[in-house]
């Protein structure tokens, strides 16, 4: 195990009130394996893994409770409750992340090269001369052609796809145990999708990264994930390895999500969807936050909220319905 | 690139032959120049002999035609009240109103980034108040006010500074600014402390909200290096066409400041001339101050282009 996320609350306090953004997300994270975090917009996939490396702006953002222990070679260090000088050493350096608009999470004023070469001067105390030939290999690492001339260029005169190639480069810079990709492909056409999706996959094996995949394209998660985080208005609903999520969803939103996925080998007339919205994140959680939309609601769903139960090897999920 | 400054400067000439077609016409609007300038008992023959003597009686065009044939050499011709070519006079004057201009710029710059920097990155902190208050001072204290102020409390009664005028230290040819020039510079520079101060506060604001800050925090860079290298540089942008406006302001001479402190430059020559009715002289003033603005405009295009790489323009 490398990460265990225990019970994470967090909410942001608005001048609207109080948005209860996270009511207890637990997960764990085995080294290499890739774990997929899906869900609907505003669903708290983000927000959880910006936590874990405080990113998010504080105020308004405010961790409540839980915690996130990082083993790392060093010893055990809970992120939710890092020194300044711990937090520099882990971001970037243990921990990398790609984000979701490469344009705009690159600094237009910079070049491409100085970007990747900062974090390595940085974290790895290496020369500028030592950075500036390590970026070289990364970025025809990470599929860059021509790097040398590309190391002088600026992120606006890069494709789509070989920015995100870039955050990639940065993202691994310093081989981290960890790189978070928040939805790293949304921004692209399906052809580079597929080979953002493919590069991961390759340098998560060559360097033997773990990856947590934020996503609400289920079709990428059949092809990368080992296992599955399924969120809902804040709240873990279900979690599981791939496969047995695939073929045996238990919690009726899983259920509901894959049904909405469009086949090619069936022609449909109408899309299906869950009917309903997600719930007002300003409310406090007093019950199954799915219950609004759920088809197998009972009494006791709008009494209490429902802790996640083992119903098959390393698969949980929250609902009292399920059998 | 190339391309786009030789548009530019091209588009500054023509500005410039704009601004001495304004500049002789309104001289022609005044009225007749030769009434102004011989004595009052003076016969209409004499009248007569000088008009003929500075040319006025030819026809409009001929005139124009000869002013700006002057102009384009720099010879706007004699100031009436020195005696001498009004450009001359100009250049004689330019070294002291540079001075002047080059100290209050770098005082604002000074003065205005870090605390704009300070304010900008700690909202509702001392910092913060502290950068506020002196960007509305700065921009709405009145610097001839302030510039009496700093004369009576640091020059009457503390006496670490002249009260007025100019000196120099010559050092291996050069004439260096000395202490004089504090005063009459800090005074002059308030405005645009003021304005530097407010923008560079805003766009720190701004900016720090940015994805590629995120990103920089994410790569556990220290909030020193990532004010400085990704925070600052971006700000400089808009920063940028404020300093190309202010300085050529500064430079431009400004009347009060250089009169209350009887600094020896443009400012000054220009109210002195402005008191004699020295046309060649205000003329020759009002081109100089329009060629430096126009200059210093097209300086702070290309200076803009080299900071923003997104807008080298026609790459």
């Amino acid at each position: 195990m490398i990460l265990e996320v225990k019970n994470l609350v967090l909410r942001f306090y608005t001048f609207d009130g109080v948005i209860h953004a996270l009511n207890g997300v637990s997960f764990d994270l085995e080294a290499g394996e890739t774990l997929a975090i899906v869900g609907e917009s505003g669903s708290g996939k983000t927000v959880a893994m910006m936590s874990l490396l405080n990113l998010l702006p504080v105020p308004p953002a405010k961790i409540e409770q839980g915690e996130a222990i990082f083993y790392d070679d060093k010893g055990q260090v809970d992120l939710l409750r890092t020194t300044k000088q711990e937090r520099c050493r882990i971001r970037g350096g243990r921990i990398g992340y790609i984000f979701q608009d490469a344009l705009s999470a690159l600094n237009p004023v910079m070049t491409v090269g100085r970007q990747i070469s900062e974090s390595l001067t940085e974290h790895l105390g290496m020369t500028y001369a030592e950075a500036y030939k390590r970026t070289i290999e990364l970025l025809k690492h990470v599929g860059i052609p021509g790097a040398k001339q590309r190391y002088k260029n600026y992120p606006h005169q890069f494709s789509g796809g070989m920015r995100q190639r870039v955050m990639i480069a940065i993202a691994i810079a310093c081989n981290p145990k960890i790189v978070i990709a928040d939805e790293p492909t949304t921004a692209l056409d399906v052809t580079v999708q597929a080979q953002i999706v493919d590069l991961t996959r390759q340098l998560q094996k060559e360097l033997s990264i773990a990856v947590i995949w934020i996503t609400h394209d289920l079709g990428v998660v059949a092809g990368i994930a080992d296992r599955v985080l399924v969120m809902y208005a804040g709240s873990p609903v279900e979690i599981s390895p791939v496969d047995d999520l695939y073929e045996n969803p238990r919690h009726p939103y899983t259920k509901g999500l894959l049904a909405a996925l469009p086949r090619m080998d069936q022609s449909v007339r109408k899309l299906v969807s869950i009917e309903g919205a997600p719930p007002d994140l300003l409310e406090p959680p007093r019950h199954c936050q799915f219950a609004w939309r759920c088809s197998l609601v009972s009494e006791r769903c709008w009494q209490e909220i429902p802790l996640p139960v083992e119903t098959g090897p390393r698969h949980f999920v929250s609902c009292f319905a399920d059998p | 690139m190339q391309r786009y400054i030789l548009s530019r400067v091209i588009q500054s000439i023509l500005i410039l032959f704009g601004v001495l077609f304004i500049i002789f016409f309104m001289l022609q609007l005044t009225g007749d120049p030769v009434s102004l300038m011989v004595s009052r008992n003076a016969t209409p023959e004499q009248i007569e002999a000088l008009r003929e003597e500075m040319g006025f009686n030819r026809p409009m065009v001929i005139q124009f035609a000869d002013f700006i044939t002057g102009a384009v050499v720099g010879d706007f011709g004699m100031s009436l009240r020195h005696r001498q070519p009004a450009m001359k006079l100009i250049l004689e004057r330019l070294p002291a109103t540079v001075e002047l201009a080059a100290v209050a710029l770098l005082l604002s710059l000074a003065i205005g980034i870090p605390l704009g920097l300070l304010g900008g990155s700690n909202p509702k902190s001392v910092w913060d108040t502290l950068a506020r208050g002196a960007g509305l001072m700065g921009q709405t204290i009145p610097n001839f006010w302030l510039a009496l102020i700093l004369i009576v409390v640091f020059s009457v009664n503390l006496g670490w500074f002249p009260t007025f005028g100019r000196e120099t230290y010559e050092f291996m040819g050069l004439n260096l600014p000395t202490r004089s020039v504090i005063l009459p510079s800090f005074a002059l520079g308030l405005f645009t402390t003021g304005q530097i101060v407010r923008f560079t506060r805003s766009a720190v604001l701004e900016i720090k909200n940015e994805d590629y800050v995120r990103t920089a925090y994410s790569k556990g860079l220290s909030e020193n290096h990532i004010y400085i290298r990704h925070i600052l540089r971006n700000a400089s942008i808009p920063l940028i066409s404020i300093v190309g406006v202010q300085f050529g302001y500064l430079l431009s001479g400004s009347i009060y400041i250089e009169t209350i402190f009887s600094w020896p430059g443009l400012g000054n020559l220009l109210a002195e001339s402005i008191g004699n009715r020295d046309f060649a002289l205000i003329q020759a003033i009002a081109f100089f101050t329009s060629l430096v603005v126009v200059a210093l405009n097209l300086l702070t295009d290309i200076a803009y282009g080299l900071a923003d790489p997104r807008i080298r323009y026609g790459d």
